[in-house]
């Protein structure tokens, strides 16, 4: 080794002044995190491409409001219409051409599926972004990281608590991208809107990615095998998703599927999403599928909801990060 | 924490995996001040359940054990924070620079950025690496990787530094190297220093006392030389051109502790083999006997690690984390 020999003076060891604070070492290991993800072009560009295509693909696709177009509606036979007199033709024809309109606002509480499903989209990559928590809690364990992090003065719910934060803010920034990308294709804002309701949608976001990202480090937190977060991502963001009214409206569900998506918190996010940004009921009148709910009481349920994920997480990282 | 003060103490530690597998089984020993203590031993033996027991990420399941006289068990964050760890396995993040590494490493510390800096900057020259301190870990070979997390363990300026396996795969050059740091950290620093290793010219080149670990039990501690000795010194391997038996006149010889024929040879125990051969040589050729063949040996640690540990390869079974981790160890370190 070379003699330009450093000064490690040992002088300073009782000097320095260490944090004894419970939460240190929390923004050290968030920004870790959030350093793989913006530092990465890749990573960062395909969470803005992914969003585009199920918003540009699949949301124009399904374009149900043209379902309902008196262009898409079958003429009357010429025996029927000779039945009536020229003003009862008249009112059928003023009755059908409100049609579309009346179904889509009645189903959708939106002009057309476009704005309500993009609304969906945003809880939609908030589940995405947040089960890859599990992923990356199984590598820092497998490459070593967790070993290291664990003989540090760090406290485990630290550990445990960065991986979440981090994974919410990231849902916030895809949600926020969701949202401008919807706009620019054509999402149509409601009445209610103002700027101050994408804070709203934000603050959702946050909630409720910290919920899930709780829930996807907990099933994980244990596992060294990669198939298992893996095998848990495939298994439980489906269901999430299509049981929730984030594709449709939970009113038109059978039954048994109803009871479902009404407890899925998912459904409490998109439910006040949608009041944010798209529907244009009002908030108070307005009665949505899912019972009575208010957007209070949509910010009450999923708060809930991560907060007690997030205690059951915490708990359980005590528990098993020391074996 | 005066001079003379054991640094560590461990009395009947014990480590029990789901009830059934013994990994540590009551061991006891204690570390001084000052001193670099080798725990030697085969796969699967139990080195790294002890060490991973000492910096508390493991749990006891029986016994107790003081660092720099905190309980592991009790006083876990107290004993974490004034210890410094390099790790197995490569734990640096592969995706940030050594310098962001180190920084990070000083913020789990809790070490206020205004003097981690600097410090990092101060390990970085220490260790070699001020010229890749901006490059990305990836890029780094395993030398440099084993030197970045040396940098790491040093960021809190621990009193006691734990070291597992510290030359893992390392080319002849790095290892070298890795030993003269440790060296240096003794030396300079007045640092404790606890490794374990199953490489024994390892263990011999730095270790002032080693304790052989088998089947989680310590099966012998003394210095290096003192375990050699306790097999019984030099050998001597010696052949006459007579076909008569002289075991009776060579074990008369001063020195000599032990005759025994094999061979058409002898093979002769003693103290010192440099002083003993010239007077076997003189007492048979006094009596007319011709030498034809003398070789001489000194027990190595090899020797020692056989005599205690038995010469049965060990096909210990090994959880697919650990097998996964000690690939990539290995992988990375020949980069």
């Amino acid at each position: 080794m070379s003699k330009s020999e450093t000064k490690f003076d040992q002088t300073t060891v009782e000097e320095t002044k260490v944090s004894k604070n419970r939460f240190h070492g929390l923004w050290a290991l968030t920004n870790r995190d959030l350093k793989k993800w913006y530092q990465n072009p890749i990573v960062f560009v395909i969470g803005i491409i992914q969003p585009i295509l199920w918003l540009a693909l699949l949301g124009k696709a399904m374009n149900i409001s043209s379902i309902f177009s008196t262009s898409s509606m079958p003429t009357l036979p010429a025996q029927l219409a000779s039945s009536f007199t020229p003003s009862q033709l008249q009112g059928l024809a003023t009755y059908f051409a409100g049609f579309q309109s009346q179904i889509m606002t009645l189903t959708f509480h939106t002009a057309d599926y476009f704005s309500f499903m993009a609304m969906g989209m945003v809880a939609f990559v908030t589940v995405f972004t947040t089960a890859f928590v599990g992923i990356s809690v199984v590598f820092d364990r497998r490459l070593g990281f967790m070993n290291k992090v664990l003989s540090t003065p760090v406290s485990r719910s630290v550990i445990i608590t960065s991986k979440v934060i981090s994974a919410s803010i990231r849902s916030v920034f895809q949600a926020g991208i969701v949202t401008v990308i919807a706009y620019l294709l054509g999402l149509q804002l409601g009445a209610n809107f103002t700027v101050f309701s994408i804070f709203g949608v934000f603050a959702m976001v946050f909630l409720i990615g910290f919920g899930l990202s709780s829930m996807f480090t907990a099933i994980t937190l244990r596992t060294t095998r990669m198939e298992t977060p893996q095998a848990i991502f495939n298994l439980v963001t489906l269901p999430l998703m299509f049981a929730s009214s984030a594709y449709f409206p939970i009113g038109n569900m059978p039954g048994w599927l109803q009871a479902i998506a009404n407890v899925n918190p998912i459904s409490y996010t998109i439910d006040a999403v949608r009041r944010l940004m798209v529907f244009s009921d009002g908030y108070g009148q307005f009665k949505l599928q899912l019972g009575n709910m208010s957007l209070p009481f949509d910010f009450l349920y999923v708060g809930v909801f991560a907060a007690v994920v997030t205690a059951i997480c915490v708990v359980l990282s005590w528990k098993y990060l020391n074996k | 924490m005066s001079e003379n003060q054991d640094v560590i103490t461990v009395e009947g530690l014990t480590k029990v995996y789901n009830g059934n597998f013994t990994a540590v089984d009551h061991i006891n020993f204690s570390v001084k001040h000052g001193e670099i203590f080798g725990f030697l031993g085969p796969n699967g033996a139990g080195k790294t359940t002890t060490i991973g027991m000492l910096i508390t990420v493991l749990k006891p399941t029986g016994g107790k054990a003081t660092v720099l006289g905190g309980d592991i068990a009790k006083q876990s964050l107290d004993v974490r924070s004034s210890i410094g760890v390099v790790p197995q396995e490569y734990t640096a993040d592969e995706d940030l620079t050594g310098y962001e590494n180190i920084l990070l490493c000083a913020d789990l510390y809790g070490i206020p950025r205004s003097v981690s800096k600097k410090r990092a900057l101060d390990l970085l020259q220490l260790v070699e690496l001020t010229g890749f301190k901006d490059k990305r870990v990836q890029t780094y070979s395993g030398g440099m990787r084993r030197r970045l997390e040396l940098a790491c363990g040093l960021i809190n300026r621990p009193k006691v530094l734990f070291l597992d396996e510290p030359t893992l795969g390392l080319d002849v050059q790095t290892r070298a190297a890795t030993w003269n740091y440790v060296k240096m950290l003794k030396k300079e620093f007045g640092m404790t220093l606890f490794l374990t290793t199953h490489y024994l010219e390892e263990a011999d080149a730095l270790c002032d006392r080693i304790a052989i670990i088998d089947h989680g039990k310590i099966v012998v501690i003394g210095t290096p030389t003192a375990l050699k000795d306790s097999l019984g010194g030099d050998i001597i391997t010696l052949s006459i051109q007579q076909d008569t038996d002289i075991t009776d006149l060579i074990s008369k010889i001063e020195h000599v502790k032990e005759v025994k024929k094999e061979n058409g040879g002898y093979n002769i125990k003693t103290a010192s083999g440099e002083a003993t051969a010239p007077l076997i040589i003189e007492a048979l050729r006094k009596r007319g006997y011709v030498v034809t063949k003398l070789s001489m040996a000194k027990p190595t640690l090899n020797d020692v690690y056989l005599q205690y540990t038995g010469k049965s390869m060990r096909d210990a079974e090994e959880s697919r984390e650990n097998v996964f981790k000690q690939r990539m160890t290995m992988r990375r370190a020949r980069q």
